[in-house]
Order: structure tokens, then C-alpha cells, then sequence
């Protein structure tokens, strides 16, 4: 059953004024540009991009912590974006977010006591501090301390805290376990499918990171400058990855094993502003493809089926390369 | 790749202790305590750890860069350039040296660049500085330089600013600046990190490229094994300011014997495995302040016994020559068993 469902969402953001806000409006910059997908209930989607490519602004704006240029977004067959304030606040419940850095998303003047019961209050839930605490295996001398007593990791578990407080059918976990060591990142990863076996729960799980999305995604999305340029079961893209830029982008993952073998694909060039999306294919000036052409430059690609489930927009996914 | 036992190190550290007074002054950090290694010529060392295990304090160590105070060397330390000891030189000496013959590239190259000079000018001033080329002379290395690294139209870029390039120009332009005097050891500490996984091989790969045209040896700091695998010769593992491992990069990850190191590879997500249960180290890195008694390991490590908590073992060699593991394990292999 479907529990979210995102479609053609668009987030544009204004262009800059020069001349302290008197010149003419730069380019708009197109964070987000047409993005479609949807979540079962108790499944993982990974939303794997670059930095620029829109993926957190998507998780942002499906929660509605920013308005929308456009699209619509379902949850649970609410239309999050013509709710008004007071059933949106009942609805953000059942929706939260666990941020990338815990530091800048704690109060640092309140003690983890103060932080994880302030949820518990505002909406009248049974739940409490210790029972929050042993839930993400943090002992209950910890609700006494501040946000700069605690290491990255155990931060991070009061971050996960506070989002199941108010038990909520589904988290936007936005890169939880980029700033972390890979020792604590793996304690982290675990504990996040534990909650999800025990709780039920269904992740927008996003990160840059394809090794770490692989522990924990049932479905993988990748994109690349504001559109998802490939979608498919995780077994499905990780086996054979059909666009040239997940190819690229799994092939420079550092395996750590000296023997690795494999065929590494290095792109040239940056990845361009989406402010200037290049013509047709946002990919084209960086593709590798061998069977790349004319119609790269000027046809975007949709995003299609190549095989049943597993979608690519690329004109030559077909192709080997 | 060089044979240890034929070619004398280029770079010797021995029993280098770096500690800092903490804030209040009432503790001590020992960020690295009692760290030793070689650097031989041509190769590529690896110093991999995790945040606060010393690699970073290390590297700063060997240019004399860490702050006095708060941070301070012990005596006792040695670090040996060519024969001489870095520690001792004055400051003109040191100067000589840095820059020149052993140069630095960082994590974040925007912090490291200074903003209001073009990256020519930044990229000339250490051949003028140390090679006492003209003015002219040091932009056409300049342009050399960027081209070597491969930005394109390098006439045009070296009249830019550091804010006008990405940040993985940004890296290449670093690059270019420590490269220019040809030094014989670069140090890159982390130079992959603040980039995206696709920027990150190009920049790995230039770095590759570029030692083998002109001979130098690297060291190479960094907390991803990943990188570690695919671009060092030989890895030095650090865990709370000691090194607890060293081998060669093959012997490491086919024989990984210290139980961190063993610990830090199981934990790595890997593309090439299936969705899988990660294996995590229980616990956290300790303070260094109060690393704990005997092995600093043992209260996350789990096969320790009473002898790990009383008695620190030394780098123990294991069969493989240059291959040493700080753990009684290696004497005592049949003590393997997990308590935990």
C-alpha cells in the first residue's frame, strides 16, 4: 500500500538580485524540476544524488518545511500541500525528519530530557524520556545531558529520539550518518532498520553515499541536477545500473579491497549549476556513453521503463557501454 | 613502489608525541603519543583512523604546523628529513623545507586558498619565494602548473579567484600550488573528503598520475579505507593517538590482525556485498584526555582478557615482514575466542 506519494514536484528558487537587490533577477535556480515517486508503507527509498542535485530540498519540501513551486504530494491520501496550518501540524506527526548534523539541529540550552518531552507535551502522547532513550540504546543518564556533552553518534541517536517521539509512520532520514566515523555510522545504519522491523516505519532515506544506501534501501533513486535520472529495486540498479551517471557514479565509489578490478568510469567537467541545466540531456556535457549524440544536446530524455519496474531516462539505456 | 630493506627512508618519525593543554588548562590531550613510521621514496603511504586518533595532528607535526600553544612536541620526538631532524631547524631552515621539499594539500581547499589573490599569483609565490624565479618566469609555471593538473584554459584561469572555480578546481589549483617546486613529499590530509564521489576520482586520479611524472612519495591521510585500498603502497592504522597496525596495503586488508582494524573493515558498507547487517564497533572512541589503561582498545574490543587491561602491548611483528599489529593476539592467536 502506498503511504507516500510524490508527483512532478517542482521547486524553483528566485534568482538573486545584483546590486544589492535593485538589478535585474538572475536565472532562477531549479533545485527540484519534475520529481515523481512513491513509497510503500514499511518499504526504504534511497534518494541518492551529488551535491546540487535537489535531493534534500525534496525531502524538505514533501514535509512542507518549504512551499512548493508546484506538484502535489500524498500522504496517506493527504494532499500535504492544501492542508491548512492546524491539520497539517496533526499531520507532521505522523511525518518527521532526522537531519545530517544533530549538533545544529539540537537546542543546545536544553538537555536531552528537555528536548525529547517537549514532543510528548505539545501533543499528549504516553510516551516517555527513558523508555525514547532505551528505545535508540542510549542509557538513561543521558537525559540529564546537553548537546555538547555527547559524542557525534550518540547525538545523532537523540536526533532519531525526538523523531520517534511523536510516533510517526515515516521519516526523512536526510544523510543521518554522513558526519559520523564509519565505526559509529554502522552502529547508526543498524539501529535505523531495527526501529524501522520493529515500528513499521517507511524511510525517504537520502545520501550520497551508494555503499551506505545499498545496507538499507529496498528501493534506490538517483539524481542529477533537479530530476531523477534512474529508479529501480536496489538488487535491480546495483546489478546493472542502466543511466551512464549511475554507472559512473558506482564505478568511483573506493571499494576497500586492493584487488578491486573493476572498470572505473571518471567523469570530466563539474557537475553544471542548476541555475544553467544544460539543453536536453542535463547529463549530456559529462557523459561517457559511447553511443552518446545529436539528439543528447537537444531531446531531454524522459524517464521510461526499460525493463518492468526499473526506469531510466536516457536515450541509450539499452546499450551497453 | 620501493623495497624497504635496499632504500634508505626519506622521511624518518620516530616516537613523535604531540600533546595539547586542554582549555582549562587542567588536562592534557596526548593527540599522538609516541607515533613512529617511514616514508620511502616514490611510494605512497597510507595513515588511516578514525576522527581523534592523531593522523591528522601528526601530519602537522612533521611541518612544525600545530599551534604552541596550546599544542606542544615533546622532546624525544624525531622527525627526519634527508638525514636531518625537522624539530631541530631554525625557523629560515624550516622555511627551506616547507613548501619546497615536502608540501601540503588540505581537506578544504576554500579555507586554504586566500581569497583576495588570484590562484596565479598564489600557485607563483612559492616559485619565487624558493626558487627565486622572476615575476614572469613564476606565471608561466603558473600556467604550467594548472595545465599539469588539468584545468582547462589555464591562460584564463590563472587570472581567477579562488570564489570564481568549484570546488574541485578549487582542489587541482591546491595541487598545483604544493606541486610547483617538485617537492619529494607531498602530505595530502584528506584531500578527497569535502568532494562528491565523482569529483573525488578525478582528483585521486590526478594525484595518482602526477606522482608517477614526478617521482614524489605521498603521504596519505585519510579515514576511508576505500581510498586507502586503491592508492597506498603501505598503511600505518591509528587508533587513540598510537599507531595499533602496519603492513602493506595487501597484507592489511587480505590479513588485517590488530582487532580495530579488523573491527573498521567489517564496518565499511560495501556496493560489491549484499544488503546486509553492518558490523558495528560497540562503544566510542575514548577522550584524549583519559585514553584508557593497558590497550587502548580493550574496552571496545571484543576478545580482551585481564592481560589487555594491565599491560599495553607493544607493535608486535607477525610472520609477515612489515607487518605489525599492536595486540597480544599475535603471540597469543589461540586467546581469539569473542567474550562478548
Amino acid at each position: 500500500m502506498t503511504l507516500v506519494d510524490v508527483r512532478d514536484l517542482v521547486k524553483h528558487y528566485a534568482g538573486e538580485r545584483r546590486w544589492f537587490g535593485l538589478g535585474r533577477p538572475q536565472a532562477p535556480v531549479r533545485a527540484v524540476d519534475g520529481v515523481s515517486f512513491a513509497i510503500a508503507s514499511g518499504r526504504t527509498l534511497g534518494l541518492v544524488g551529488e551535491s546540487g542535485s535537489g535531493k534534500t530540498t525534496v525531502g524538505r519540501t514533501m514535509l512542507r518545511l518549504q512551499e512548493p513551486t508546484s506538484g502535489k504530494v500524498l500522504f496517506d491520501d493527504n494532499d500535504v500541500f492544501a492542508l491548512d496550518s492546524g491539520t497539517l501540524r496533526a499531520l507532521r506527526r505522523r511525518m518527521q525528519i532526522v537531519f545530517q548534523d544533530p549538533y545544529s539541529s539540537l537546542n543546545p540550552r536544553m538537555t536531552v530530557e528537555d528536548t525529547l518531552r517537549e514532543p510528548l507535551e505539545i501533543h499528549g502522547l504516553n510516551g516517555t524520556v527513558p523508555a525514547l532513550l532505551d528505545e535508540v540504546g542510549l542509557d538513561a543518564e543521558f537525559a540529564k545531558r546537553y548537546p555538547h556533552e555527547l559524542s557525534g553518534g550518540q547525538r545523532q541517536r537523540v536526533g532519531i529520539a525526538r523523531a520517534l517521539s511523536v510516533e510517526p509512520q515515516f521519516i526523512v532520514c536526510d544523510e543521518p550518518v554522513s558526519a559520523l566515523d564509519v565505526s559509529v555510522q554502522a552502529q547508526v545504519l543498524n539501529l535505523l532498520a531495527d526501529l524501522q522491523a520493529k515500528r513499521r516505519l517507511t524511510y525517504l532515506f537520502i545520501a550520497h553515499d551508494l555503499a551506505v544506501v545499498r545496507h538499507i534501501a529496498d528501493d534506490v533513486a538517483v539524481m542529477y541536477l533537479g530530476k531523477i535520472v534512474e529508479r529501480a529495486p536496489a538488487a535491480e540498479i546495483y546489478a546493472q545500473p542502466r543511466h551512464p551517471y549511475t554507472r559512473a557514479l558506482l564505478s568511483a565509489v573506493p571499494e576497500p579491497n586492493p584487488h578491486a578490478t573493476k572498470h572505473r568510469i571518471v567523469l570530466t567537467g563539474d557537475i553544471p549549476s542548476p541555475a544553467h541545466p544544460p539543453s536536453g540531456c542535463p547529463f549530456h556535457p559529462r557523459c561517457p556513453h559511447p553511443k552518446k549524440s545529436e539528439r543528447c544536446r537537444t531531446e531531454a530524455p524522459p524517464l521510461r521503463a526499460i525493463t518492468p519496474g526499473h526506469l531510466a531516462a536516457c536515450h541509450y539505456a539499452e546499450e551497453p557501454m | 613502489m620501493t623495497t624497504p630493506e635496499t632504500t634508505p627512508a626519506l622521511l624518518r618519525v620516530r616516537n613523535l608525541k604531540t600533546y595539547f593543554v586542554t582549555e582549562h588548562g587542567t588536562g592534557t590531550a596526548r593527540a599522538v603519543d609516541d607515533v613512529s613510521f617511514d616514508l620511502y621514496p616514490g611510494e605512497t603511504l597510507g595513515i588511516v583512523g578514525e576522527s581523534g586518533c592523531g593522523k591528522t595532528v601528526t601530519s602537522l607535526s612533521i611541518l612544525r604546523l600545530v599551534p604552541e600553544p596550546p599544542g606542544h612536541v615533546l622532546p624525544g620526538s624525531l622527525i627526519e628529513f634527508e638525514g636531518r631532524n625537522l624539530l631541530a631547524l631554525s625557523a629560515p631552515e624550516l622555511r627551506a623545507v616547507r613548501g619546497n621539499q615536502i608540501a601540503m594539500i588540505f581537506q578544504e581547499p576554500m579555507t586554504s586558498l586566500n581569497p583576495v589573490f588570484t590562484v596565479g599569483d598564489q600557485i607563483a609565490e612559492a616559485a619565487i619565494i624558493h626558487q627565486h624565479v622572476s615575476r614572469s618566469a613564476a606565471r608561466a609555471r603558473a600556467i604550467e602548473m594548472l595545465r599539469l593538473v588539468g584545468i582547462p584554459d589555464p591562460d584564463e584561469r590563472v587570472d581567477h579567484y579562488p570564489h570564481q572555480l568549484s570546488g574541485g578546481m578549487r582542489q587541482r589549483v591546491m595541487i598545483a600550488m604544493a606541486l610547483v617546486c617538485h617537492p619529494k613529499v607531498l602530505i595530502a590530509d584528506e584531500p578527497t573528503t569535502a568532494l562528491d564521489v565523482t569529483i573525488q576520482a578525478q582528483i585521486l586520479e590526478l594525484l595518482d598520475r602526477l606522482q608517477h611524472e614526478m617521482g614524489m612519495a605521498v603521504l596519505l591521510i585519510t579515514h576511508d579505507l576505500g581510498v586507502v585500498a586503491g592508492h597506498a603502497d603501505r598503511v600505518v592504522v591509528m587508533y587513540a593517538g598510537r599507531v595499533v597496525e602496519t603492513a602493506s596495503t595487501e597484507a592489511l586488508f587480505e590479513r588485517p590482525t590488530h582487532p580495530y582494524t579488523e573491527g573498521l573493515l567489517a564496518a565499511v558498507p560495501r556496493i560489491d556485498a549484499p544488503r546486509a547487517r553492518l558490523h558495528a564497533i560497540p562503544g566510542q572512541v575514548p577522550a584524549a584526555t583519559a585514553w584508557p589503561p593497558g590497550c587502548r582498545f580493550h574496552p571496545r574490543c571484543p576478545y580482551a582478557w585481564e592481560k589487555c587491561v594491565a599491560e599495553e602491548p607493544p607493535l608486535l611483528e607477525t610472520g609477515t615482514p612489515g607487518h605489525g599489529a599492536r595486540c597480544w593476539l599475535v603471540t597469543e592467536p589461540e586467546r581469539k575466542v569473542p567474550q562478548r
